[in-house]
């Protein structure tokens, strides 16, 4: 009965967000009042359905009723509840409602929250966003349904994916997902601006908040993942370049542009056309990763179940979606004038310049990812491109930015100024190769050259970020939540640029063959291995190993590598034995048994590489307090006669 | 031009190379084993409905069959069932199966419910005869000549359709 109550849901969500679609549309072109009015309950009933949907969906995996489908194929009894939830969307299908339920919410955000907004924009708003529900819904009853029937029932399920099975990764999904839909709001209200043929400060001013949180979001996801992979899949690093994991990160580069480049729109009137584009492409970038995954097109090791018939459906909705944003770009753009200028050493100048560093590391992560389907395309043979195209064409566009960054924090607008506050510029930057010096070659012991280079740009880049905030507590200035937002994030920046140096640099690693009571001199610790022991799980059986660690004949951690076997799926997971000290991570995986009570293990000491992820959230942080700031909240539509579209803005 | 029609253009391209990335997944999803063409492995196994007549592999020379790997934990399994057993009614192709990594009893016991499509079922307990077929995930399916030579590989649930024109048709034509 419930499978059959979520799928009726689905379908009466379709229709709803069809009206939404039409009214939020229709309603402005046509400048009806009652029409625009009517978008609101379709929103929300739409909302409302979508709930229903996913409610239900949750409820089948809860009780595990084995004559859906999709529960039979992801859940098994022996699945622990918190699982079976996350098992909603450890597959395609649920994924997807998963997706259309977080749309759902950022939708009916906007209609509620953004209560400022004009009724003709907001209604355009909602009604754009109309349309990318109902692509999805449209998709997922047509080719991704998660509450077919199986008849007859299974008896048991065949269970959710082991890789899965982790409180990590049971959060990424929805973190991600979050950021990736956030961005549908962005372009949204892109759209919604070149309907009206304007595009004035106000118009960044509302989008601002909304694209800071979906950024923020999606950075947590993406290190959530990130987090997950070190510790699960074994290997000990931090990033592989995976193509699913480039597709998540293609949208958050696009994405960081556009928050930085809607500053400028915001503050000065500039770049609007330039923002515009932005916004359509973080958003295009997001649909295009789940076409990526999801299609098959891309061999990874997220591609569960591609399916090219899902691709088909998914590139067409691409290709609707975003060329059509695109050709109405190509058409309303060109009216969008940004008639002041700027001096070179601006603040607007270094943020074009960190629009265009990020735009270029974006376009060769998308070049490397798509790479090897472009030569499949062209008959020139299966292609990969891993790290050594990954690393350096990354870091060539990324450590400049990092550089002009912490000189750009400086610049005025309009005006650079730059040559009165050099005084900060250059004493932050020699304080901080000085720390650099020092960590090379004074903690670390060596190996200076790039290390060097950017641990002494990732340290400019914290200390600069504090010259302002501690100039202003100084004076007795007020610090808006949008100031601490940005410094937060940028020190972010920073932290994350010295520790991925670190782990990069200085990570020490040994694959070994150890039998029980031997031990191993690793980066100055001593790992001796113990021996295995079984262990029980409630769906898996397995092995750990007992390595003990001791540094100069102290005992410092025991750690215990899991290897463990699934029953259901007979898949065989890694977990691997981490203890974390303040300035590094000992690691620890169990390889094979070698026999004779021999077993091969990963013994890693990566420094810093926790500060990875707590960058990450650092920045995600400053996001999230920079979206709050009170002058987004206040900003209402203005009373004066729109910039209309051709007149251009004179800010 | 208008600049601003370039970003079109570079999507209308990236458009065009992911709608011909597409087209080949359906070639890609067949992953080509490399038995095809090769002598299928040869093996003998317990005879899943007659414990005192191992089953021999060799005992089908001279005759198109089918090779189907199936567990009673496999949902794709139960999915593709109902497609074996009309198959077997229709009489086109004699299919073995191949027990994988499975309990006795229920697969005897999923046999008498579902209906048995299989001229015999081969017991795979371990797994070792599956590793050899290079099966890395059930359902799949084998289409094996007279001359014990794999024709064809189907991964996933095998639909009426897909057994008709991948199986049956293939089996007629030669």
């Amino acid at each position: 009965m419930l499978p059959e109550l979520g799928h009726f849901a689905l379908v009466l969500a379709l229709l709803l967000a069809a009206l939404q679609a039409f009214f939020g549309l229709a309603g402005p072109a046509i400048g009806r009042g009652r029409w625009m009015a009517a978008v609101i309950p379709a929103t929300a009933g739409q909302a409302v359905m979508v709930v229903t949907a996913f409610a239900c969906l949750v409820a089948s995996f809860v009780g595990l009723d084995f004559s859906v489908a999709y529960v039979a194929q992801n859940a098994n009894s022996a699945l622990p509840l918190i699982y079976r939830i996350a098992a909603v969307w450890g597959a395609h299908e649920g994924s997807l409602l998963l997706w259309i339920l977080l749309l759902a919410m950022w939708t009916v955000a906007v209609a509620f929250g953004a209560t400022r907004l004009p009724q003709h924009f907001s209604a355009r708003v909602l009604g754009v966003l109309g349309i990318v529900s109902f692509g999805f819904l449209l998709f997922t009853l047509a080719t991704s349904n998660p509450f077919l029937r199986l008849i007859p029932a299974a008896a048991d399920g065949r269970d959710l994916n082991p890789l899965l099975q982790d409180p990590a990764l049971a959060m990424h999904p929805p973190l991600l997902y979050a950021g990736y839909v956030g961005f549908a709001v962005a372009f949204a209200f892109a759209i919604a601006a070149m309907l009206e043929g304007k595009l004035d400060q106000t118009w960044a001013r509302w989008t601002r908040p909304w694209t800071l949180a979906a950024w923020a979001f999606l950075t947590v996801g993406i290190a959530l993942g990130s987090w997950w992979a070190y510790y699960e899949l074994g290997w000990g690093g931090y990033w592989f370049w995976d193509p699913v994991e480039n597709a998540s990160f293609m949208p958050w580069l696009i994405g960081t542009a556009l928050i930085h480049s809607l500053a400028v729109t915001d503050k000065r009137g500039l770049f609007k056309s330039w923002t515009l584009l932005l916004s359509i492409i973080a958003f295009s970038l997001s649909l295009l990763g789940t076409f990526l995954v999801r299609s098959g097109v891309l061999v990874s090791v997220h591609s569960f179940a591609a399916d090219p018939a899902r691709g088909v459906f998914i590139l067409a909705f691409l290709v609707i979606m975003v060329g059509g944003a695109l050709a109405l770009y190509a058409w309303r753009a060109p009216l969008l004038k940004s008639a002041a200028g700027f001096e070179f050493t601006s603040r607007e100048s270094f943020l074009l310049f960190n629009n265009i560093l990020l735009v270029i590391a974006a376009t060769t992560v998308f070049g490397g990812t798509l790479a090897p389907l472009i030569s499949d395309t062209l008959g020139l043979g299966t292609l990969s491109v891993g790290t050594q195209y990954f690393n350096p064409t990354f870091l060539l566009p990324m450590l400049p930015m990092i550089a002009l960054a912490a000189v750009g924090m400086h610049a005025n607008w309009k005006r650079g100024r730059l040559a009165e506050r050099s005084r900060p510029v250059v004493v932050t930057g020699l304080i901080a190769l000085a720390i650099a010096l020092a960590l090379v070659f004074g903690y670390y012991g060596g190996r200076p050259g790039l290390a060097l280079v950017s641990l002494a740009l990732g340290a400019w880049l914290v200390l600069s970020s504090l010259v302002d905030p501690i100039d202003r507590l100084r004076r007795g200035l007020s610090m808006p939540r949008a100031i601490v937002g940005m410094t937060l994030a940028h020190i972010a920046l920073g932290v994350f640029v010295i520790s991925v140096t670190a782990v990069e640099t200085y990570t020490t690693e040994r694959d070994v063959a150890l039998a029980r009571g031997e031990s191993i001199e690793v980066g100055g610790y001593d790992f001796r291995f113990d021996g295995i022991d079984d262990v029980h799980g409630p769906n898996y059986d397995g092995v750990h190993g007992i390595v003990q660690v001791s540094r100069e004949g102290r005992p410092i951690a025991t750690l215990h590598p899991e290897k463990r076997r699934y029953f259901v799926q007979q898949s065989v997971m890694t977990e691997a034995g981490i203890e974390s000290q303040a300035g590094r991570d000992l690691f620890v995986a169990l390889g094979e048994d070698l026999g004779a009570g021999r077993w091969s293990l990963r013994i890693q000491v990566r420094p810093l590489i926790n500060y990875v992820w707590l960058a990450a959230l650092l920045m995600a942080l400053g996001g999230c307090i920079a979206a709050s700031d009170r002058r987004y909240r206040t900003a209402r539509a203005p009373a004066t006669v729109p910039v209309g579209a051709g007149q251009g803005s004179t800010a | 031009m208008n600049r601003f029609l370039l970003p079109l253009a570079a999507f209308a391209l990236v458009a065009i190379v992911l709608g011909v990335g597409i087209r080949n997944v359906d070639t890609k999803g067949v992953v080509a084993s490399p038995l095809i063409g090769r002598a299928a492995p040869a093996f003998v196994l317990p005879n899943l409905l007659d414990p005192e007549a191992p089953f021999d592999s060799r005992s089908m020379a001279g005759r198109w069959y089918a090779l189907n790997v199936w567990g009673t934990w496999c949902v794709e399994c139960r999915v593709e069932h109902g497609t074996l057993v009309a198959a077997r009614q229709a009489g086109q192709l004699p299919i073995i199966g191949l027990n994988w990594k499975d309990d006795g009893a229920s697969a005897i016991a999923w046999l008498a419910q579902l209906g048995d499509p299989y001229e015999a079922t081969a017991v795979d307990a371990e797994g070792r005869v599956a590793i050899d077929f290079g099966v890395y995930g059930a359902p799949e399916t084998f289409l094996i000549d007279p001359q014990g030579v794999v024709v064809h590989k189907h991964i996933g649930p095998l639909s009426t359709e897909v057994w008709e024109r991948d199986f049956v048709a293939r089996a007629a034509a030669k």
